[in-house]
């Protein structure tokens, strides 16, 4: 049998039919046939993947090039250079912009839900959470041993920097850099913390991984450990993640019974064991340094930084504190190697994120992906659609200090990199898809609710900050707003951001700035005409305007 | 025939909680949490049974009543007040907000004749708003106890209030 050493994919939609996409399979077979390679390489065809202005599409694996959009008449080159020369053909390479999905570069099954790139979530779902044999089964504490084994402390760290892993839980910042400054902080005692403190609204993906998946996290705070120089690890658990801590705990048990955790792992030097922490209700301790206060037994108020726990962490030694969907990559790119890890995702944001999408829209859950999909490609693939009726308004990312996105930026790629310049922030993965019937101030009333209540209240600026901002946008939704109100918005907005003690109180304004900047003509309508464009907020009976 | 008074009883928790949660000071939260458990808020008689168990200046451990009031005070699933033998939290975030949570809020608080925080005459029900509990794909959501409800409409709220006795 001869080994097919390539594929190529041409789309087949309508629309690159029209174009002509099958004169371009035709002059494929033919040009392949031109140069005998007609017995090593498939040509298929693929249908719509939602790249509408670059049409037809040709996509050659393995190396998953995307050209487009294709004529005819580039067919034969494309052939020369490409399948028999093996050089890439830049000028047919299709606009960087509109490859950010890599959707057509996953391999789906027909029929089946829309394809993902599963590696945080690669166990959740498919083995018994609560059987240790059926993760190590899956490849399950392979990376440990191969850490203890074959790497030094100091070349794990390399690998994770080189991966360009960042952090997951909303801030980004690269893992194997907090890994190395924690290593080169003074003192013996050291910690690793899980931070399973998820409490951004419409987040979920944590409970998923740590319910479906509690090994992973045992082995990847074993390595970071390892990489750090700790011995002692703490999960700290959102209290209502019941199911998921009573696997975390069973987890523990065995993977001391196996020899993973307790003294000599695999034989070695290594020992590292594991305490799990159940919070009490406060979305503030997800913030790490209030997270550790916690810990520590006391009100989750974040501390005045610096010290960072990177020096000062836990009992005021040095702390790397990690939230799970990082750590749930570690096992991954250790196991294959930072290039592997980088060929996933965009150069300034490598590997998948993983999302929940909510809201307006036929699918709710959760999905893994690379980063740099767009939101118009999670709502039309992923979350199938907008529901019959429903038109996208607008989107709402990473719980509630995530940003407000407009329809305008549905094509912007889903990295960190992007987004910030966008000016928006991806935050800790929630998508809240929303109709035209959701009401902007309604909807950040809402958000500022949130805040108003989980504020910690140590200090001044968000305490009271999140109280009058409030005030004022409760009585906007009420039609009692006042034009000039909306200055005192942002000049609110801009104290909170620049006195708050820690990131509630700074990003607590991203909602006031985004609906200001996006939907200020509704917002203005609710003030000017004291009624609701979208008839969601209830008008006080006594506004009269004169 | 002799009833246990409510401070023998506490006694009896307290020591259990603190059995299995050590005597150090990171463990007083989760031994507020077990007492929150058994008696669905922190008593104050409670509050004083801790300390009088872990404050122990010997071995430096030392704990004020204050210190774990303002404990109880501040993380949402401890109870300063008595709550009722069923307790509604009902998730008030934008997730499940934009999906129809309001319609269930004011269904909640009309059937109920509660208010955000109240308890009813006969102690059985009390009614409150959490933060997000994670189960945003299928909002709105409303947690009974233990209990979760997804995709609640208005019309499921008599029949699932029905279930507790």
């Amino acid at each position: 049998m001869i080994k097919k050493r390539a594929m190529i994919l041409v789309s087949n939609d309508p629309e690159s039919i029209r174009l002509g996409a099958n004169e371009i399979v035709q002059h494929l077979n033919e040009s392949l046939a031109t140069y005998g390679l007609q017995d090593e390489v498939d040509v298929s065809t693929v249908s719509d993947i939602n790249h509408s202005n670059i049409l037809p599409l040709v996509v050659v694996y393995p190396e998953a090039v995307v050209y487009g959009p294709v004529k005819a008449s580039d067919v034969r080159y494309l052939v020369e250079e490409h399948l028999y020369k093996g050089r890439v053909v830049d000028d047919l390479l299709a606009p960087p912009k509109m490859l950010t999905g890599q959707i057509g570069w996953l391999r789906g099954h027909k029929g089946y839900n829309p394809a993902e790139q599963r590696i945080v979530l690669e166990r959740a779902g498919r083995i018994d959470p609560d059987n240790i044999e059926e993760y190590i089964t899956s490849n399950g504490y392979d990376a440990l041993g191969k850490v203890l084994s074959e790497m030094t402390p100091e070349s794990v760290i390399d690998v994770v920097e080189k991966s360009g892993l960042q952090g997951r839980g909303g801030a980004g910042f690269p893992t194997g850099r907090k890994w190395k400054f924690v290593r080169a902080a003074q003192g013996s005692k050291k910690y690793i913390v899980c931070n399973a403190d998820e409490s951004e609204p419409g987040t979920f993906k944590d409970r998923i991984v740590l319910e479906g998946d509690p090994h992973v996290i045992i082995e990847s705070m074993a390595i970071a450990a390892y990489a750090i120089g700790a011995d002692e690890g703490y999960i700290y658990i959102r209290g209502e993640y019941g199911l998921a801590y009573r696997r975390l705990e069973k987890a523990i048990l065995q993977a001391r019974e196996f020899g993973f955790l307790g003294n000599n792992i695999f034989g070695t030097e290594f020992n590292f064991d594991i305490h799990i922490h159940a919070g009490a209700g406060a979305y503030v301790c997800g913030e790490e340094t209030a997270l550790l206060e916690s810990l520590e037994g006391k009100r989750g108020e974040p501390r005045s930084r610096p010290p960072y726990p990177v020096t000062k962490g836990l009992w005021n030694k040095p702390t790397s504190v990690n939230n799970v969907e990082t750590l749930a990559n570690i096992p991954a790119i250790i196991r294959n190697g930072a290039e592997w890890y980088r060929s996933i995702g965009t150069p300034s944001s490598p590997g998948t994120k993983v999302y929940t999408i909510m809201g307006n829209v036929n699918f709710s859950g959760v999905i893994e992906v690379p980063m740099g999909v767009t939101l118009r490609e999670v709502i039309n693939i992923y979350a199938k659609g907008m529901k019959p009726g429903s038109t996208f308004k607008l989107a709402q990312t990473g719980g509630s200090s995530g940003s407000i996105i407009p329809a305008v930026l549905q094509d912007t790629p889903m990295d960190f990199e992007s987004f910030r310049k966008a000016g928006v922030s991806l935050g800790s993965g929630a998508l809240l898809i929303c109709d035209q019937n959701t009401c902007i101030v309604d909807l950040v009333k809402v958000l500022l609710q949130f805040f108003r209540f989980e504020s910690c209240g140590k200090c001044t600026p968000c305490r009271v900050g999140t109280q009058r901002t409030y005030e004022i946008v409760e009585r906007i939704s009420k039609g009692q707003g006042k034009l000039e109100e909306l200055d005192t918005l942002l000049d609110l907005a801009n104290e909170m951001e620049r006195a708050s003690n820690c990131g509630l109180g700074q990003t607590a304004t991203v909602p006031i700035r985004d609906m200001l900047k996006h939907f200020r003509t509704e917002v203005e309508a609710h003030i000017r005409s004291g009624s609701c464009p979208t008839g969601v907020c209830e008008m006080a009976q006594e506004v009269e305007k004169v | 025939m002799t009833v246990p008074t409510i401070d023998q009883n506490v006694a009896s928790v307290v020591q259990a909680a603190i059995e299995k949660h050590g005597r150090d000071r990171d463990a007083m939260i989760p031994v507020l949490s077990e007492i929150n458990r058994v008696f669905g808020y922190v008593p104050r008689e409670a509050i004083r049974e801790v300390r009088k168990q872990l404050h122990d200046p010997a071995r430096q451990v030392h704990i004020a009543e204050s210190q774990l009031y303002t404990l109880t005070s501040f993380y949402d699933m401890l109870s300063t007040k008595p709550r009722g033998r069923h307790v509604i939290k009902f998730c008030e975030n934008a997730p499940c907000h934009v999906v129809g949570g309001k319609a269930i809020w004011d269904g909640l608080r009309e059937k109920l004749g509660l208010e955000n925080g109240e308890t009813t005459p006969d102690n059985k029900w009390t009614l409150v708003t959490t933060s997000c509990l994670g189960l945003c794909s299928v909002g709105p959501v409303v947690l009974i106890d233990d209990d979760m409800y997804g995709n609640v409409t208005p019309e499921q709220i008599s029949e699932i209030l029905e279930r507790y006795e």
